[in-house]
């Protein structure tokens, strides 16, 4: 139970804050996005790292082997990889959008358009 | 890219075995690594080396879009049908086991269509994706 | 095949079917005419579920005949019936007003992948309550999720696709701790089926995997949840987003969440753990109390009535945690009651909302003055809605409140009655706002002549005003279900 044989979830743990601090961090959105993915690769870390056994084969039967890895995790990983990709996607279709609705994709600039045409907005 | 001889022969000649491994991924997935998600994925991925070298016209001549659109449908229709015909056939929703006399062959062929379905529809949506990113702005920039 | 059997999976599978067919049939009306006839079984479903469970207690379904812990669980019981009701009702009364309604909102060659995207949607959020299975919870949780982005980003203001951007950024954060907190579960107990990991859990408390898996699944719930302070989404989100998407996500998809949260804490964690070991129960007092004033008094500034009742929404999210830090059935069953009733109330403004948006264009409080006089009946129904979100005796809220209050009264805390009462003055003045300019203000020039939003969408927003009322009156299938659900509930981790 040493430090150094829990490595797999310090490198969890550093892509998730890693993942986090871009988002939060960063004011470019497909650079958000891209912190979003990192976050995201934390989680198929702690998740695929466990179902690894040593020894073990790929989980598909046959009389030569005796020691399996755990095929549920890959399983379960496979479908938030799916869940990433449709995430990922729809994030830069909204980020084209944006583009194009505002000509810029730093949050910052797209704040000061909105706060630009709220004051242009004729106030009765 | 239209002039680059050197690219057009080295994709021609690639493509083939691209898709060959597709389906090379796709009906091996019963017995090792494999299934109709990867195979969707490579499957879209020779299309989009495709459209790269021979550009976007081309390629909307071999995979209409209303096609690739149907196809996104029909595949998790396909899955669902599935289902439905565990359920028709006196089983829970999903059931493989009444789908054959056999239950291992019952098992066998609900993972086929199953995975047939995962791969027309992670086909349709990679193409989709890749096209609709690829479309964009064309005409204005 | 016996259909009563297969419930359960057909209440999630219509609405999945029905989005694939809508995009496949590419017509307008026939995507439209079989959406609602999905969502309308989906409808009768959960209601012939409901009677089922009350009949023989809790349903278990094995998808795939693969029976729990090695397949995926469908499991039915009070609390699960109530949600799908909730949901599956909200949504077929959505769904008839939205096609007037997006007519003005949403180009018409995209109506179909609208009908496609609200099945979806409807789809996800039964599929997270009627799931057993903690992983897949997850997975629901992002189809509706994803679907609901979509949904949002079709509003016609620029402002909806960066709203859509934060939402997505917001509640993909919020998904991936909720997966994260499910690994661990996974990892300490080797099971991902709930009740499974309920029974290895009781050895395990203290432990401090599950403290983690604790904390991450508490904040990706209240991401999700909009829990006071990790509600930035909403308010825009439910701002710019078509009228049709704000009031089916204004009324269930925070409330599904409600659920992830009490299924979580008191089905899997058990009351013990999280309560009587760890202080949750004052965090979640804090955190309710300060979303009620803080995000009250916010909604008094705002100038948009979208983003106002937006506010108001995050104030009522205070008022539903409320109930769960009280660890006691009246608490939880507060709690639910007023999931049913602000998912009612609120529902009916958005509605109405969007049909002075239809009729003047515009609902800022300047663009609406005068309304009491153009718009009769659609003001009278807001300003009925507006009472309920008080609490006036008569309307739904009042009955959600009396609970509240006499679970604070059974726990002792004699105080927190003052603070539910002074917060809900808060929301006498913000629904008073409304009143003055509707009612007390010339309308502007043009605005004389009367002209209501069309029947199509007033019938549907009357039948939720409605409902608002009679559920002040008739508390019985409210309360009735909310505390046999809480019954089960905190029962459940004793």
């Amino acid at each position: 139970m040493s430090l150094l044989s829990h490595y797999s979830y310090g490198a969890m743990v550093f892509l998730l804050m890693a993942g986090l601090y871009i988002v939060i961090g960063r004011g470019n959105l497909v650079k958000k996005l891209v912190g979003l993915g990192i976050l995201q690769t934390s989680v198929y870390l702690l998740y695929l790292a466990p179902g690894k056994i040593v020894g073990g084969t790929a989980p598909i039967v046959s009389e030569d082997f005796s020691l399996y890895s755990n095929p549920l995790p890959h399983v379960l990983i496979l479908t938030a990889i799916v869940v990433g990709v449709a995430t990922l996607a729809l994030g830069l279709a909204l980020v084209v959008r944006i583009r194009e609705a505002y000509g810029t994709i730093e949050e910052d600039d797209i704040l000061g358009c909105d706060r630009q045409s709220e004051a242009e907005e004729p106030s009765p | 890219m239209r002039g680059d001889m050197v690219l057009r022969v080295i994709v021609k000649l690639l493509i083939p075995f691209i898709l060959l491994f597709a389906l090379y991924v796709q009906f091996h997935g019963d017995f090792g690594p494999g299934g109709g998600f990867q195979a969707g994925t490579i499957f879209a991925a020779a299309l989009a080396l495709y459209t790269m070298i021979f550009g976007l016209e081309n390629m909307r001549r071999i995979v209409p879009d209303r096609l690739v659109e149907a196809m996104i449908a029909a595949g998790v229709l396909l899955f669902l049908g599935v289902g439905i015909a565990g359920l028709l056939l006196g089983g829970n929703f999903l059931d493989y086991f009444v789908l054959d006399r056999d239950p291992v062959a019952g098992q066998h062929r609900g993972i086929f269509w199953v995975e047939l379905g995962v791969a027309i529809t992670v086909f349709g949506v990679m193409l989709k994706l890749f096209c609709l990113f690829a479309a964009r702005n064309l005409g204005q920039e | 095949m016996n259909a009563a059997e297969h419930l359960p999976a057909l209440q999630v599978v219509l609405p999945l079917a029905a989005a694939p067919l809508a995009v496949l049939i590419r017509h307008r009306l026939t995507a439209f005419l079989l959406v609602l006839a999905a969502i309308w079984s989906a409808f009768a479903i959960s209601v012939l579920l409901w009677l089922q469970v009350g009949d023989s207690g809790p349903i278990s379904y094995a998808i795939g005949n693969w029976p729990p812990p090695w397949g995926i669980e469908y499991r039915v019981d009070a609390l699960t019936a109530l949600v799908l009701m909730l949901v599956s009702g909200v949504a077929a009364v959505v769904l008839p007003y939205s096609r007037a309604s997006i007519e003005h909102e949403i180009a018409s060659d995209l109506h179909y992948l609208f009908y496609a995207m609200f099945a979806l949607c409807v789809a996800g959020l039964l599929g997270i309550a009627i799931t057993g299975d903690a992983f897949n919870l997850f997975v629901f949780l992002e189809i509706s999720s994803l679907s609901s982005y979509v949904l949002i980003a079709l509003g016609r203001d620029r402002r909806a696709l960066v709203a859509s951007y934060q939402y997505l950024l917001m509640g993909t954060i919020g998904a991936s701790f909720i997966v994260i907190g499910v690994g661990l579960l996974y990892l300490e107990t080797g099971t991902l089926n709930m009740m499974g990991m309920a029974i290895r859990l009781q050895g395990l408390t203290g432990d401090r995997a599950v403290l983690a898996a604790l904390a991450f699944l508490t904040v990706g719930i209240s991401l999700k949840l909009a829990l006071f302070p990790l509600h930035q989404w909403l308010p825009n989100a439910y701002a710019y987003a078509p009228s049709a998407v704000s009031a089916f996500l204004a009324a269930t998809a925070t409330k599904v969440s409600v659920y992830a949260l009490l299924r979580f804490y008191f089905s899997i964690f058990g009351e013990t753990a999280i309560f009587q070991r760890l202080p949750m129960a004052d965090f979640m007092l804090l955190l309710a109390l300060a979303g009620m004033f803080l995000a009250s008094t916010v909604a008094i500034f705002q100038q948009d009535l979208k983003r106002l009742f937006a506010y108001s929404s995050v104030a009522q999210i205070g008022y539903i945690v409320l109930g769960i830090s009280f660890d006691s059935v009246t608490g939880v069953t507060a709690t639910l009651v007023h999931m049913v009733n602000h998912a009612v109330t609120k529902g009916a403004i958005f509605l109405l909302l969007g049909g002075v948006m239809l009729s003047l264009g515009g609902i800022t409080l300047t663009r609406v003055q005068g309304m009491g006089r153009s718009m009769p009946l659609t003001s009278f129904g807001i300003v009925l809605c507006g009472l309920s979100l008080i609490g006036v005796p008569g309307t739904a809220g009042f009955v959600s409140k009396w609970y509240l209050i006499l679970a604070a009264l059974e726990h002792g805390q004699y105080w927190l009655v003052g603070a539910i009462l002074s917060s809900s003055l808060l929301a006498v003045v913000y629904v008073w706002r409304f009143v003055e300019v509707a009612y007390f203000r010339a309308p502007l020039p043009g605005d004389e002549v009367r002209r209501e939003a069309p029947l199509s969408m007033l019938i549907p927003a009357g039948l939720l005003v409605v409902a608002t009322i009679w559920f002040g009156f008739d508390t019985s299938l409210t309360v009735g279900i909310a505390s046999d659900a809480a019954q089960e509930l905190v029962r459940s981790g004793r």
